[in-house]
């Protein structure tokens, strides 16, 4: 057998396809952190600029038996550039705790400060919990679910696409850096147009799929801002659900730092 | 049609035997389909109200299935660093077992207090690596006056801490998740024992009770089915002395195992704690088919007739009475099915299936097999008295002491069946042999009862648990509970209030009691429920729109009586103080305490039904009213005279035993069925009632005997189960088919030689 050219080609062939494949992978590895933090960077990015907004929302709890409850509150939020957010929940439904109205400061690496303010009592108390798992009104959201995005929260791996909704999406897969989140990890579907989240797992303490998050009726505001205006979570494992529905959501409404912080709260009604 | 069948069963044997065979490899295609089912629930009907009252309260609050760990240092408190370390890191590794939705112990409680103006929520350690006697110190005070962990994951001396494993388990089968969640969790207290050498483990709660159900049965189904087979083979060679005639029992009884078994598995029975005594019991019945037919083919062939004609007359003989034993058998199970625990109701249905595929295969198989094997028996003369014609003659000489005495003995019975009450507890299905009975005693022992009875109190208005009035009255409700001798602890939304009151007020002692209003209630409700963590919450005890609670109670363990006039009062101090509160009450120990009661009556009504086709059968078969409704007689006595010695012996009853009355008929009518007949034959031959009677001893006194023994022995067999279900039912239903002997030698033929004395052609007008 001679030794020939086309040998020569294809051998030459196969080992730059071993050579390509091992760097590719090579790369890849590398960068399927890097990437997934990159998604993340920009949804944060894309966000940026909001300003303030002021929402009206409906939480609906069902169990499953198929009962269900609702809850009334208000939302302010404020952005703050170069530090975590700021949010007022103002409760409205059920009765007995109209007036009740919750103070978070949002913070990226320590935990977040929070207060809240008792109309019955009068007072403003501090939680000085570091638990922020725990159900957001007996609700299948937990508090952490419900604050805002921060990059520096989690760390982050790219898994690949999928098409949520007709739409093609990125997967990433955040890990929390707080060891008191109730969380393993959470897997984010990304759009890769807007890059907004249209469902995210939430994987428990044991990885086991806990509650299935879906955003829909996303909107666009001031040409720029997605919002979700119906939310729901599902509990995987015991089978409740909770629906957030947003009726109205106002941005730029000339809201400021003073408008959050302990006083406000007993103003807030 | 008979000829037909004796025909091919004879002359071509292959033939029957090929279809014999088919017809067993078909069915036992569907073995594969059987599985093992550990589940409590299979003992309850989907519609069982105490199920719907339990499942509904699972669905409305969370599941509570639980499995506990109970932690304890051999020597001392558990409030020391080293023992408070181990809880704390066993705690946290128990969140990786399978299905779990929450995990409560002493080192995880989430502690309350107020410091300045602000209210802390933090669990008691919170670093495990951090702990020092300052912190043993505060954890043991808090510890052992928290109503939520005293007695519940500490006792009072602080000798033992439990670690509670919430568990969500899928609904229908769960055999394998409990094996995962089990196999996980021994495996962490394997880690935990070697670490620590100086502590002690034990395993209780409802999971591990599952895990005890099912490894009864596995136990069951490994050692007494071998054991059987072993009884069974002793038994043959000892009353047939013929090794062929073993075998081919052998062969029939496997071959009537196995197609039961397969069409159980195609009919989608599963294998639980009761359906595993099924081999037993079709194999006890089996065996008595086969020895009949064997015994009247060895007779003939002692006579000196060929083998082809001992194997027809053998048929002829007993096709009819093995029909007539059989399809009785076959309805005393099938009553079963008016039980209301679905279990015993598929154990009733396989084994009348098992039954009849053993009359089959004894008239078709097993003269076709015989046909083709070869089989000798030594020419003889019969024994002219065997001893039964000397109990016979005995009989008829004391007749008239014997029927007084009697009478006295079945008064007697009578009276002390009245002794027997009604209970079922699982934890005492379980003999000290069990692993989990002997932690179930130890917790009992140490710590609290295994009793637990979860009540729900609706306000049926959102927020209604808020309302002053309505907290008011659940606080009274928990306060009566705590308040019950049997109750050990009481775990309810109540205290909660009482701590968050005090808390918000600075922690000053005279604000432990109840919000003065709803607002207050619902705003400390809702700071609480922020600032507890993941899987902490109260949504275990609160339902969604916060309508009602769920109130946790443990007992010390009690029987049902206890347990439902529990339950009553309960329902009772609610209609006469808070009438506005809707109370449900669900357990598993609830559903067991009344399973026993429902069971008894449906069964009950089942078994006047078994008696009436029974009877029907007997008339028909007999061809006599007469007759018929004397069989009554010895049909009946027998339970009760057994129920009589139960009362003695033990007086209580569990659903095991409930089914023994219909199971027991269907057998024990096999005797009256030989006797009467023979008895019955000879007076229409006109002989007097007396050499009615000798004539019943000597044609089947012996075969009785031999039926009697091979019954007792297979219902002994099952008395070895280490499961009380089982044991019990297989106890009682020996003494019963015992008695039942001892009644169709002893009273029936007094009865006849007293009161059937009128000639025989008189009688001949009434028959059917």
């Amino acid at each position: 057998m001679k030794f020939n050219r086309m040998h020569f080609q294809r051998l030459s062939f196969y080992f730059s396809v071993i050579l390509f494949a091992a760097v590719a992978s090579d790369g890849i590895a590398q960068s399927s952190q890097e990437k997934g933090l990159e998604i993340a960077k920009e949804r944060k990015l894309r966000d940026r600029g909001w300003g303030d907004s002021v929402a009206e929302l409906t939480m609906i709890l069902r169990n499953s038996q198929g009962q269900e409850t609702e809850r009334a509150m208000r939302l302010h939020g404020l952005e703050v550039l170069d530090g975590g957010d700021k949010s007022l929940t103002i409760f409205d439904e059920p009765k007995d705790v109209n007036g009740t109205a919750f103070l978070n400061f949002s913070h990226a690496k320590e935990p977040d400060e929070q207060w809240i303010y008792l109309p019955a009592l009068k007072r403003v108390k501090r939680i000085a919990s570091r638990n922020k798992s725990g159900p957001f009104m007996g609700s299948e959201f937990a508090y952490e679910d419900m604050t805002a995005f921060e990059v520096e929260k989690y760390t982050y791996n790219y898994l690949g696409e999928d098409t949520v909704q007709n739409r093609k999406m990125f997967i990433v897969e955040q890990t929390p850096i707080d060891e008191f989140s109730g969380y393993t990890r959470q897997k984010v579907w990304i759009d890769q147009e807007r890059y907004i989240p249209y469902k995210i797992e939430y994987f428990d303490k044991k990885d086991s799929l806990l509650k299935t998050l879906e955003l829909n009726e996303y909107t666009l505001y001031l040409d720029k801002y997605w919002r979700a205006l119906r939310t729901e979570m599902f509990n995987e494992q015991n089978g409740k659900s909770t629906e957030i529905i947003t009726h109205e959501i106002e941005f730029k409404t000339g809201l400021e730092d003073s408008d959050f912080d302990k006083n406000s709260l007993k103003r807030a009604r | 049609m008979r000829r037909f069948w004796l025909n091919t069963v004879l002359h071509r044997p292959w033939l029957t035997i090929f279809f014999s065979i088919l017809f067993v490899l078909l069915c036992a295609t569907g073995a594969q389909k059987l599985a093992f089912n550990g589940d409590y629930k299979v003992y309850f009907e989907e519609d069982n109200p105490q199920r719907i009252a339990f499942e509904e309260m699972q669905a409305i609050f969370s599941k509570n299935e639980n499995a506990n760990i109970l932690i304890s240092p051999k020597q001392g408190s558990i409030f020391n660093p080293k023992t408070l370390k181990l809880i704390a890191d066993f705690t946290e590794e128990a969140w990786q077992t399978p299905l779990s939705s929450r995990v409560d112990s002493v080192t995880n409680f989430q502690h309350t207090w107020a410091e300045d103006d602000d209210m802390i929520v933090e669990q008691l350690i919170l670093d495990a690596n951090a702990i020092d006697e300052p912190l043993v110190q505060r954890v043991q005070e808090v510890a052992l006056s928290e109503p939520n962990l005293v007695n519940r994951l500490v006792d009072e001396q602080g000798r033992v801490a439990l670690v509670s494993i919430t568990v969500n388990l899928p609904d229908g089968d769960k055999s394998k998740e409990t094996a995962q969640i089990v196999d996980s969790i021994r495996q962490l207290t394997d880690k935990y024992q070697s670490l620590y050498p100086d502590h002690e483990f034990h395993h209780t709660g409802i999971v591990f009770m599952n895990a005890a159900f099912e490894s009864a049965a596995k136990d069951d189904a490994a050692t007494l089915v071998p054991l059987m087979f072993v009884v069974i083979l002793v038994v043959l060679g000892v009353l047939l002395r013929s090794l062929i005639g073993t075998l081919v029992t052998l062969l029939v009884v496997v071959f009537s195992i196995i197609s039961t078994m397969g069409i159980g598995g195609w009919i989608g029975f599963d294998l639980t704690t009761a359906t595993v005594n099924v081999p037993t019991l079709v194999m006890t019945l089996a065996v008595a088919d086969c020895v009949h037919v064997i015994a009247s083919l060895l007779y003939e062939l002692r006579r000196g007739k060929s083998k082809i004609e001992a194997i027809e007359t053998s048929m002829l003989l007993n096709a009819k009475p093995i029909f007539i034993t059989s399809a009785t058998t076959a309805i005393g199970f099938l009553t079963l099915n008016f039980s209301n625990v679905p279990a015993l109701a598929d154990l009733g249905t396989m084994t009348a299936i098992g039954v009849m595929i053993a009359f089959v295969l004894s008239i078709s198989f097993l003269p076709a097999i015989l046909r083709l094997l070869p089989m000798k028996a030594t020419v003889k003369q019969e024994q002219s008295t065997d001893q039964f014609v000397k109990l016979g003659e005995w009989v008829i000489r004391q007749h008239k002491r014997i029927l007084p005495f009697t009478i006295i003995v079945v008064v007697a019975a009578v009276g002390s069946s009245f002794l027997n009450t009604i209970n079922d507890t699982p934890v005492e299905y379980f003999d000290e042999t069990a692993e989990f009975k002997q932690a179930a005693d130890y917790q009992e022992q140490v710590l609290s009862g295994m009793t637990t009875i979860d009540f729900a109190l609706f306000t049926e208005q959102e927020s209604g648990i808020n309302d002053p009035t309505n907290l008011k009255h659940i606080h009274e409700f928990s306060q009566w509970l705590k308040a019950r001798p049997e109750v050990d602890s009481v775990s309810t939304i109540s205290d909660v209030f009482l701590r968050l009151n005090k808390n918000m007020h600075a922690d000053q002692p005279e604000y432990y009691r109840l919000p003065e209003n709803q607002q207050l209630a619902a705003q400390f409700l809702l700071l609480y429920e922020m600032s507890l963590p993941f899987n902490l919450d109260l949504n275990n005890q609160l339902n969604i729109d916060k309508s009602g609670t769920r109130i946790f109670v443990t007992m010390q363990t009690l029987g049902s009586k206890e347990i439902t006039a529990f339950e009553k009062d309960a329902y009772q101090w609610v209609a006469d103080n808070a009438p506005q509160l809707r109370l449900t009450a669900g357990s598993q120990n609830l559903m067991f305490a009344h399973i026993g009661e429902a069971n008894m009556n449906s069964l009950l009504r089942g078994t006047v039904l078994a008696l009436v086709l029974i009877s029907g059968i007997l008339i028909f078969a007999l061809r006599s009213w007469k007759m018929g409704c004397i069989s009554l007689i010895p049909n009946l006595l027998p339970a009760a005279i057994g129920f009589g010695i139960w009362g003695i012996y033990s007086g209580e009853i569990n659903m095991g035993l409930s089914v023994v009355l219909s199971m027991a008929l269907g057998i024990i009518v096999d005797d009256t069925v030989h006797f009467l007949s023979k008895y019955q034959y000879a007076r229409q031959q006109h002989k007097s009632a007396e050499n009615a009677v000798r004539y019943a001893f000597r044609s089947v006194g012996k075969a009785l005997w031999v039926t009697t023994v091979v019954l007792t022995l297979g219902f002994a067999v099952l008395t070895l189960s280490s499961f009380a279900l089982n044991s019990d039912m297989g106890l009682l239903t020996g003494i019963i088919i015992v008695v039942a002997l001892a009644v169709d030698f002893l009273f029936l033929p007094a009865f006849l030689l007293v009161f059937d004395k009128q000639k025989l052609s008189e009688e001949s007008s009434h028959e059917i």
